[in-house]
């Protein structure tokens, strides 16, 4: 079964076709990454004209390179929240359009579903599925950090969440502060390399109690600001290192000890990182190390499907097309869509 | 009126006074720098409003809604440097939605700026420690 996935929610534009909702044939993606590179951020009236100019090629780009026309698809899948709106409505418009002429299901797909479903894919898929459930999910990205039970297929429950900035942010607005650019993940994370992570003792975030998978990540941004603040000339190279170091530390085991304990408290044996955070390298080292440590499986999805994709999209919408949760063509994009 | 914070708890309960205090198409915009305080002092003023959910930064999406006694536009302009960038986003709309429209990094306003908007001053004092300036016109206080 095919199915033609899109995804606009944000500043990639992308296309995937994808079999039985885990073999990606094709998954194209069009970064705008250096549209929005001078205004340190997505600015979302850029982000929208460049999808609809982009959203053409890109969905000829992924039938041609899996080979098949639109009449090989038995459904189309597409990211209808939570996003830019302008983003949303174009990705939406399309898939609408492609049902609506081909006489074929349209499928919406929550995109934070698709970043769960991002572990699913064949190119990653260490268990089979039916041994699959349930799983633990770090969902981390610009604009989201949470942990998901996953208890089975579009059965979840979202355990904790951000209480302010999401850990995606931290690293933006903590790269700003650093005066690196955008956007800030890769940069720090790469920098943090050849920095001392002990070198500034930034405190780790706590919540205890009924809310202890909850997260915040604002303060620890502040103490970023303020120890910028508090060096006597403008930061140099080696502190700089230092800072990215001691902040990407922090950050990484606060997120991946709180999945831990988690898992521990509910007595889930698998646990896995999703969004485009979990590109960052030394999350995805230290989630490995600690889930052998505890003698927990691991998933971690390769890099390709870590940030915004379609291919994600299709592999959440094949086990909508099993239960039949089809769309209305009538199907309205949701900026603030929950789990 | 200036007034001093020593923790996060004192801003939110300064910001859900305001709150408290905030009708239809009221826009509150807050100025001050990175960590200074402002979604904080946010997070007051919609409980302020009674609203239940989670008010987390609204930096990457630029635009959170909630609903409350009225409804809350959270709008955070970090990221928008030009007034171009802000105007094409259509923030004057928000003005007059019947909601309270708070408005982060408010300086990005410029000329946007409307004459009824509360205007709130933050400042880092220490690592915990916040001066907060309430400017004119703000009643009840």
């Amino acid at each position: 079964m095919l199915i033609l996935a899109i995804e606009t929610s944000c500043d990639e534009t992308s296309a995937a076709v994808v079999k039985d909702g885990v073999e990606v044939l094709s998954n194209p993606i069009a970064t705008q990454t250096e549209f929005h590179q001078k205004y340190g951020g997505i600015v979302p009236e850029i982000a929208a004209r460049k999808h609809v100019e982009l959203i053409s090629p890109i969905i000829q780009e992924a039938l041609d390179k899996a080979n098949i026309t639109f009449k090989d698809i038995d459904a189309v899948a597409v990211t209808y929240g939570p996003g830019l709106i302008g983003s949303l409505i174009v990705g939406v418009c399309a898939a609408k359009a492609i049902a609506w002429t081909q006489k074929i299901p349209l499928i919406g797909v929550n995109h934070l579903e698709g970043h769960i479903y991002a572990n699913l894919l064949i190119s990653n898929f260490q268990f089979p599925i039916s041994n699959l459930f349930p799983f633990l999910c770090l969902l981390v990205s610009g604009g989201h950090t949470m942990i998901v039970h996953v208890k089975g297929h579009g059965n979840y429950e979202t355990l904790g969440r951000t209480r302010d900035d999401a850990a995606g942010e931290a690293f933006d607005k903590v790269a700003r502060v650093l005066g690196l650019g955008y956007p800030g993940g890769p940069l720090i994370d790469k920098l943090a390399k050849e920095g001392n992570p002990n070198s500034i003792p930034f405190k780790h975030p706590m919540i205890e109690g009924e809310y202890a998978y909850d997260f915040s990540f604002s303060g620890i941004k502040t103490a970023v600001v303020n120890h910028v603040k508090s060096l006597q000339s403008t930061v140099n190279s080696v502190q700089k290192k230092n800072i990215a170091a001691s902040f990407q530390k922090v950050v990484v085991e606060t997120l991946v000890e709180k999945l831990i304990k988690a898992a521990k408290d509910k007595n889930v044996q698998t646990v896995s990182i999703a969004g485009g955070v979990s590109a960052n390298s030394e999350l995805r080292e230290y989630a490995q190390k600690r889930a052998d440590e505890e003698k927990l499986k691991a998933m971690i999805p390769p890099f390709e499907y870590c940030t915004d994709n379609a291919a994600m999209i299709g592999g959440a919408a094949y086990y909508k097309f099993k239960r039949k949760d089809f769309s209305p063509l009538s199907l309205k994009p949701l900026a603030s869509l929950r789990l | 009126m200036k007034i001093t914070t020593e923790r996060a708890s004192e801003t939110i309960e300064l910001g859900k006074k305001i709150g408290a205090s905030l009708k239809e198409n009221d826009v509150v915009a807050l100025f001050g720098e990175l960590g200074s305080g402002k979604t904080t002092f946010s997070q007051g003023i919609a409980k302020g409003l009674l609203i239940k959910d989670y008010v987390i930064s609204p930096t990457f999406i630029l635009i959170n809604e909630y609903k409350g006694r009225i409804p809350l536009y959270h709008i955070d302009l970090y990221r928008l440097e030009k007034i171009d960038d802000i105007k094409d986003l259509g923030i004057e709309e928000y003005f007059y939605k019947n909601g309270v429209c708070l408005i982060e990094w408010a300086e990005r306003l410029g000329p946007l700026l409307p004459k009824n908007a509360k205007i709130i001053e933050f400042e880092i004092i220490e690592e915990n420690k916040r001066m907060i300036n309430i400017k004119e016109p703000v009643a009840n206080l």
